[in-house]
């Protein structure tokens, strides 16, 4: 029998937009309940100052998450440590929950290299830009996984607009078809860009196109945290481990809204109403789950305001350590193309190096 | 009639627009379709008011599908439109990339002259304006080696309109590559009515007797800045803009070429396959002996498109330009 057993249509909610329980809570404790609820706002702030940055010209073209902090948080902790995460561009929260620090994040936006290098025990490959091209990574990684024997979950995000794409539908036939342990975590923030959900898929639900695959689909309030860890959860514990008869993926439709621009580059008001945004922000999952652990008396004004500080100071920090790193070395673009420098390079290299050298860094930098 | 034209001063963006706006008006058939090409007028607002002024009918934001907008704008075309698929940025090409070299390449041979492919596909391309990853590379040599294909690389604004009509009344497919860097760096006098600048004929940008430096698209403006700074050392530049990749206007590289005897190439996309081995080898076949020095290529490095904390070493600078074109005259 299905651990999820849902029809794609109904809508997974633990929390009300005011915080009350109108589902099922998941079992967890007090501890991991306020870590989500830390992780959030430390995404959130993170958030507000990467942006600052992008204006200020300390970091290039940056994109938003806020709105969806409940998504990402909630969804990444549903994770074993040993389960697998493959990113599209706008997971910084959930990379948080899998231990790369913000300093990497930041490194990345700011143009460097490095800021993919994630250390070798944290299963997250590196930020995917080309749309949905990451489902297809997951699912083969998941594939392998099983072809080898393993029991582990490999759970990919994407957004609304990527469904539309034809990796997206070829991961999921490939899942269904070589039942893959995959979890697909399509981030429905209702446009891709400009262009909105109704514009990409004329099917009522996203989640309902698991149907087609063969596995199910399930549509959760994404800006409800609690309800996405629940439908994650249950989605990773069917990956390991199904019931007879039962496929392992699962397609989870988080239904959401990012409250800022696409990206920094991006300017939302020529396509969208304020109305929209305002009624969408009742729903922030930032106050409602602070409003149920004030409920059961885990927080108070107090241990909230020194989450806020502790938070604060934790991406001040991360700001100063990415700002620290000194610009990349030329030789880094060559180093890392081929596992050993080929001739050819090497000799592009050298002859790039004596220019270099005579001419000094103000005839190459434009800034 | 005799009068001065009406010019507008537009940016080469501004001038894409123009060059749309204006074939819009003439052709109905020409219908443009994209991602956020439609309300948002496109990422750069290449397509900005054309929604408003068609309709969405004729300006459509589709899915974010590139395949899907290729193909079918091969079905479109085939049956009597003349789509103007946007993508995004050339480096979400490659989803289409099965379709352009599949199907819009070859419709016309495969279905011997019976369906064709009369489109022009549209893309931001190349570096230099600190964009994240996959959104600098500049692979035109993808493109022209495929047979079928047309390749156009403008460089003014004056160009840019004048090439895009061009491309749009093509009866074969064009991919139109627009230099992002150079997109709102300067502006240009571009006539308010249509006029077209013909596809294949490179435009000779600066004469001189010492050596022949061809280019295209973004590196015109490193490579003329190099040409004035070696003028001042008596080193005479003939700067060739290509302006089309696809045909190339051969006769009028191997003509420069025949009279100053060096040649140097300079483009942005990495060297090994590149678009300079091509114009290398055409020199190489129709005129060696007129050859004195090597052929230089500067170009971009084997490397993928680095991140933009490294993407000013990466680029050709004026001053590698200049230093690439003292070796093939000191030869
Ligand atoms: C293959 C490809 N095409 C186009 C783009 C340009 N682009 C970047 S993000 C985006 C919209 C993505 O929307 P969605 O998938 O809903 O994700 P969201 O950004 O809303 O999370 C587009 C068109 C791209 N990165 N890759």
């Amino acid at each position: 029998m299905s651990t999820l057993e849902r029809d794609p249509l109904e809508q997974v909610q633990v929390l009300d937009e005011d915080g009350n329980v109108v589902g099922e809570e998941p079992d967890l404790s007090e501890e991991k309940l306020v870590e989500m609820y830390r992780q959030m706002r430390l995404a959130r702030h993170f958030d507000k100052r990467a942006v600052s940055l992008q204006r200020q010209g300390r970091m290039g073209t940056y994109p938003p998450l806020s709105g969806q902090e409940g998504a990402q948080i909630g969804s990444a902790h549903a994770l074993d440590d040993e389960d697998w995460l493959f990113p599209s561009y706008r997971e910084h929260g959930a990379a948080v929950v899998r231990g790369l620090p913000l300093k990497q994040t930041l490194l990345y936006w700011m143009g460097h290299e490095d800021g993919n290098k994630v250390a070798e025990d944290v299963n997250v490959f590196p930020v995917a830009v080309p749309i949905a091209t990451q489902i297809l990574h997951a699912t083969g990684a998941a594939w392998a996984s099983r072809l080898k024997g393993d029991e582990k979950a490999f759970l990919t995000y994407f957004g609304d607009g990527a469904t539309s794409e034809g990796d997206f539908h070829e991961g999921l036939n490939f899942a269904g078809v070589f039942d893959a342990p995959a979890v697909f975590f399509c981030n429905n923030n209702q446009w891709a860009i400009s262009v909105p959900r109704e514009r990409q898929t004329a099917s009522e639900t996203l989640a309902q196109k698991a149907v087609a695959y063969g596995f199910e689909g399930v549509q959760v309030d994404g800006m409800d945290p609690l309800a996405v860890y629940k439908v994650t959860r249950e989605a990773v514990e069917k990956a390991k481990n199904p019931d007879e008869g039962e496929l392992r993926p699962t397609l989870i439709e988080a239904v959401q809204y990012r409250f800022g621009a696409h990206t920094t580059a991006d300017d939302p008001t020529v396509y969208r109403d304020d109305d929209e945004v305002e009624r969408w922000k009742q729903k922030d999952p930032i106050p409602r789950l602070e409003s149920y652990l004030r409920d059961r008396e885990i927080l108070d004004d107090e241990r909230v305001e020194e989450i806020q500080a502790s938070v604060e100071a934790e991406v001040a920090d991360a700001i100063e350590a990415a700002e620290s790193v000194p610009r990349p070395e030329p030789e880094e673009m060559f180093e890392h193309t081929f596992a050993e420098l080929p001739p050819h390079l090497r000799e592009q290299y050298e002859e790039f190096a004596a220019l270099r050298e005579r001419h000094g860094d103000s005839a190459f930098l434009e800034d | 009639m005799a009068d001065a034209q009406q010019t507008q001063n537009l940016t080469l963006v501004q001038s894409v627009r123009d060059g749309l706006y204006t074939e819009m008006h003439n052709d109905d058939e020409v219908i443009v379709l994209g991602e956020d090409v439609g309300k948002n007028g496109g990422v750069f607002r290449a397509t900005e008011g054309l929604y408003d002024e068609f309709g969405e009918d004729r300006v459509i934001d589709t899915p974010l599908a590139e395949s899907g907008i290729v193909g079918c704008s091969v079905g479109m075309a085939a049956y009597g439109l003349k789509p103007v698929p946007e993508i995004q940025f050339s480096g979400f090409m490659y989803p289409a990339f099965d379709q352009i070299v599949s199907h819009v390449g070859r419709l016309r041979t495969r279905s011997r002259g019976r369906f064709t492919c009369p489109m022009v596909i549209r893309a931001p391309y190349g570096g230099g304006i600190r964009a994240p990853e996959h959104h600098s590379e500049s692979k035109e040599a993808f493109y022209a080696h495929e047979p079928g294909l047309k390749v156009v690389i403008p460089s003014t604004p004056y160009d840019t309109k004048g090439l895009l009509i061009s491309a749009i009344r093509d009866p074969d497919p064009v991919i139109f590559l627009e230099p992002k860097l150079i997109y709102r760096a300067f502006r240009g006098d571009v006539p308010e009515d249509d006029y077209e600048v013909p596809i294949g004929e490179a435009a000779v940008r600066r004469e001189g007797e010492d050596v022949t430096v061809v280019t295209w698209g973004a590196m015109t403006r490193p490579t003329m800045e190099a040409a004035e700074n070696l003028a001042e050392e008596g080193v005479e530049c003939e700067v060739i803009d290509l302006r089309t990749i696809s045909p190339i206007d051969k006769e009028t590289i191997v003509e420069s070429f025949e009279k100053t005897g060096r040649a140097a190439v300079v483009h942005e996309a990495p060297k090994k396959g590149g678009i300079g081995g091509e114009i290398t080898a055409m020199l190489q076949e129709e005129a060696l002996l007129y050859q004195e020095a090597p052929v230089k290529r500067i170009t971009g490095f084997d490397v993928p498109f680095p991140l933009y904390a490294l993407e000013d070493y990466y680029l050709p600078s004026p001053t590698r330009v200049e230093e690439g074109i003292r070796e093939t005259v000191e030869f």
